[in-house]
């Protein structure tokens, strides 16, 4: 009787495990398939862009199924307890597995069907796009029908520090290849396509354990993170050939560098801040009168330095001339101040035009010819050759923003975690509570928005460099194109208020999608509407939690938690990439 | 010569009477037509925990608000170690004046460290320049804040829970840090609003040593709370506080044998009450009815909470 039952209790987890085993090496196989059908042919024509039709040499989006498939493969073998992989996943394989078997599938399917429906009818397709169809299927069906295998990280294996730092480098080479990528995809189906297989993928990295990994590595080496982090942001350059992209990471700099700046106001002090993009006006619109354009009022021509002092100090005055009235008052007025003064600045640039008012601005027409900067000869507006590659003009704006950038990350993350900053929470938390344990709300308060507004004023002032002309147009609440106060709002809000990386992955996400879905422009409002309220529903935290959100949820290991936790650890890779 | 006298008489009346660690005289606020706090003279003096008990909705918080600068008092005024105290709360924090409030008011999202720290805020004085250049001065204070919030969590006992959120915290413990938040800020006076409520005997009995402990480290408490066992245990002196009037005040043996402060809490029979037959049939029409029955005669119930 005894060993009866022992028996069958024995043999019901083995028939389990088996039943599992089975399906992971479904999942490898259908992770294989997947991998080889993307050097088969999926179409005829070389209509569709990036040329699938050659057998044996995945093009275009086929490199897309390809990584996906090589991915699902890995984790595959990682699951299987494959000897050497089990680095791979420290907290499980499963859901990574799932997740990167969705990024397969989803990745071919659009493919396929827009191959389908841009060249009119299936009859486009080659047996090949059929085969990845149903390849790409298999790992889903099969990851699906896999037990759930989560369990804690364990203690990882002591390395060398050589190669822990050497596996920092490596992350980092990672990320900036990966960001380039994206920032280099020359037609929106080839940015879909990376957006749903990088979506994806880092879900199943994050899902796995990895990332978490890594962050713990950062960590450790803070000084060489951050300096890994800086080099690969500042490498970007030396990867374009064309000026093309690089212009659209100076803006999306830009953006991040505002956006972050708001995120010290929005994220830290709680101040509703709507008509942000003002101040970064200010700056630009002072930058460009003083810079020496025919167009200005002024007949000055300030150096940079003093430019930029003076588009730093004419925003702050700004800044302390809105809210130190409406900061005595609490809750919403600021928000609907600031609304007021964002658009009441447009207007009156808008205004000062000769005829509506006195000539400063020239009205809707704006600043043109703001000249390139020149620092002791070295001339911003010309191609140079460093290290045998030739930088563009916007190269070099965009080390200079990402100059600019550091320097708001540094501001962020020492006022972040310092008496004031500790203040400025305090505030967001609970007024009442705040001014009880003796902090004065609205000193406090004004501090904070007077920051904000100043370092939007300083980005203003390269930002007037970079484009060369300044319009009110720019400075709007909502519009199609980024920077603009609802924009700049929802980076940090997508991203995650109150973190680092987050503003910057979110300004990095809302320029680039924009930019690259040129064809969304009339749907554009309403897909971040929607795609708002859907984050709202599901990760109210948004996407990079904070170190406060983050301990809700991971209760147990709060320990580990460094104390400087405000610059957490994608930092590095958003900086990379932004 | 006449310098010399002067010093000579200070000194004289600093010895005979040291002005009271806290002076309210005349306090009154209304709200609108409501009298909450009616004229009330309350003196705190240095090493002594004084009790404001009072039936629900008698104005204790509400007074408790009013010390602290969270309500501007229609009349009377406010002086700590004889300095009148301007009504602004983070000036009074500063003054020396630290409290807790009735429902828990902690920095949720914060961690129990930063609570402390955040209690620092008035004893140190980085501003953004320093945090920004982060001298050696900077670290210096920093690390002198940390030091002195561990201190101050072990002093509660919750040191082990430095890096949890305060919001994870189970009840008590909450109560308990708010407590150290507040004596972060180094005060003459502690003002405790209810620190027991929805504390179990164990909990409370804590509690009390907590605030002797306090006591001994030199800092005045005023406490208001409505465990009568509690505070007749506790308190040197005590006040009752009744629709905004103070009724009673003296030793917790002279309080607790007053009859009015008992009537006060109870209730008094007054002429015509009804009987308990009547009080019944009424209950039971009203129960029929859905509403909710109050047979008590004088019981003044006010909406659940405070409203700072
Ligand atoms: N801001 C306010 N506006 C109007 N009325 C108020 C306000 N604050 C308090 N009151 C009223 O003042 C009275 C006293 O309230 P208070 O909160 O001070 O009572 P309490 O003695 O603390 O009672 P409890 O024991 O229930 O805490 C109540 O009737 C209350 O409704
Ligand atoms: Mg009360």
């Amino acid at each position: 009787m005894t060993t009866d039952t022992t028996q069958t209790a024995e043999t019901a987890p083995a028939n389990r495990n088996s039943r599992a085993n089975m399906f992971r090496w479904l999942t490898l196989a259908g992770g294989l398939a997947t991998t080889a059908s993307t050097f088969l042919a999926w179409t005829y024509t070389d209509e569709f862009p990036g040329d699938l039709t050659v057998y044996g040499y995945p093009g275009g989006l086929q490199v897309l199924t390809l990584v996906a498939g090589l991915l699902t493969t890995l984790y595959a073998l990682a699951a299987l307890d494959i000897k050497g992989l089990r680095w791979l996943a420290p907290t499980g394989t499963t859901k990574a597995l799932r997740l990167l078997a969705l990024g397969a599938l989803g990745t071919t399917w659009f493919t396929v069907i827009a191959i389908a429906v841009e060249l009119g009818g299936m009859v486009n397709l080659e047996p090949g796009g059929f085969v990845a169809a149903v390849a790409s299927a298999i790992p889903v069906a099969a990851a699906f029908q896999l037990p759930d295998d989560t369990r804690k990280a364990k203690r990882p294996k002591e390395l060398p520090s050589w190669a822990e730092i050497l596996i920092i480098v490596a992350a980092f080479a990672i990320g900036l290849f990966v960001v380039t990528y994206g920032i280099d995809t020359e037609y929106a189906e080839l940015f879909t396509g990376y957006m749903i297989t990088a979506g994806f993928a880092i879900a199943a990295l994050f899902k796995a354990g990895l990332m978490a990994r890594l962050s713990a590595l950062t960590t450790k080496y803070r000084s060489i993170a951050v300096a890994a982090a800086f080099v690969a942001a500042a490498a970007f350059p030396f990867t374009q050939n064309t000026d093309q992209f690089t212009l659209i990471a100076v803006n999306i700099l830009i953006f991040a560098t505002v956006a972050l700046g708001l995120n010290i106001v929005v994220g830290l002090a709680g101040l509703l801040d709507l008509g942000y993009v003002a101040f970064l006006g200010v700056g630009a619109y002072t930058a460009a009168l003083v810079s020496g354009t025919t167009a200005s009022a002024f007949d000055v021509q300030f150096p940079f330095w003093a430019s930029v002092l003076t588009g730093g100090v004419v925003s702050l005055i700004f800044g302390v001339v809105i809210g130190a009235p409406t900061l005595r008052l609490r809750g919403d007025y600021l928000a609907i101040v600031t609304l007021g003064f964002g658009e009441i600045f447009r207007i009156t640039v808008g205004n000062l035009d000769g005829v509506s008012g006195p000539q400063v601005t020239n009205g809707p027409n704006g600043v043109p010819n703001v000249p390139d900067l020149v620092f002791f000869g070295y001339d911003f507006g010309e191609s140079h050759t460093i290290a045998g590659i030739e930088l563009g003009s916007y190269a070099n704006y965009y080390l200079l923003m990402l100059l600019a950038m550091i320097l708001v990350v540094l501001v962020f993350s020492r006022a972040g975690s310092s008496r004031i900053g500790r203040a400025w929470v305090a505030i967001r938390e609970d007024e009442t509570a705040a001014t009880a344990m003796g902090i004065n709300g609205f000193r406090v308060k004004l501090i904070a928005f007077a920051l904000g507004a100043t370092l939007a004023g300083l980005a203003g002032t390269v930002q007037a460099h970079v484009q060369s002309t300044v319009v009110p147009e720019m400075y709007v609440f909502a519009g199609p194109v980024p920077p603009n106060s609802a924009f700049l709002l929802a980076a940090v809000i997508l991203g995650g208020m109150g973190t680092i990386s987050g503003p910057l992955i979110g300004a990095t996400l809302l320029y680039m999608i924009p930019a690259k879905l040129q064809f969304l422009q009339d749907y554009q409002l309403l897909g971040f509407g929607i795609a708002l309220i859907l984050l709202m529903r599901f990760r109210p935290e948004g996407l990079i939690a904070n170190r406060r959100a983050q301990l809700e949820y991971h209760e147990t290991d709060q320990l580990d938690v460094p104390d400087k936790g405000l610059t957490d650890s994608g930092v590095g890779i958003t900086k990379a990439g932004a | 010569m006449n310098d010399m006298t002067t010093t000579t008489e200070n000194t004289v009346e600093n010895t005979t009477e040291t002005p009271a660690v806290l002076d309210a005289s005349g306090v009154t606020m209304r709200f609108g037509g409501l009298t909450a706090v009616r004229s009330v003279d309350l003196k705190v003096h240095a090493g002594e925990i004084v009790g404001l008990i009072g039936p629900n909705g008698a104005g204790k918080t509400t007074f408790f608000n009013c010390l602290t600068g969270l309500y501007v008092p229609t009349e009377g005024k406010v002086s700590y170690k004889g300095t009148v105290l301007p009504p602004k709360p983070h000036l009074v924090t500063q003054a020396g004046i630290a409290r807790t409030f009735q429902n828990i008011r902690l920095f949720a999202n914060m961690t129990v460290l930063e609570n402390v720290l955040v209690g620092r805020h008035t004893r140190t004085k980085e501003g953004l320049w320093s945090a920004l250049l982060r001298g050696p001065g900077f670290k210096k204070a920093e690390a002198a804040s940390h030091k002195r919030a561990m201190e101050l969590l072990e002093f509660i006992g919750l040191e082990h829970k430095a890096d949890h959120l305060a919001r994870n915290l189970p009840y008590g413990e909450q109560r308990k840090l708010e407590i150290a938040r507040a004596l972060a800020s180094d005060p003459g006076l502690l003002l405790l609003d209810e620190p027991t409520a929805g504390m179990n005997p164990q909990e409370t009995r804590v509690t009390e040593e907590l605030i002797f402990a306090i006591r001994d480290q030199g800092i005045a408490v005023l406490v208001i709370e409505h465990d009568m066992r509690f505070i007749f245990n506790l308190c040197d002196r005590v006040a009752c506080l009744v629709q905004g009037e103070k009724l009673v005040e003296g030793t917790p043996s002279v309080v607790q044998g007053d009859e009015r402060v008992v009537a006060a809490y109870l209730g008094t029979p007054f002429e015509g009450a009804p009987g308990a037959e009547e009080a019944a049939e009424v209950e039971a029409a009203e129960e029929a009815q859905g509403t909710t029955s109050k047979t008590s005669t004088t019981s003044t119930t006010s909406p659940e909470g405070e409203t700072p």
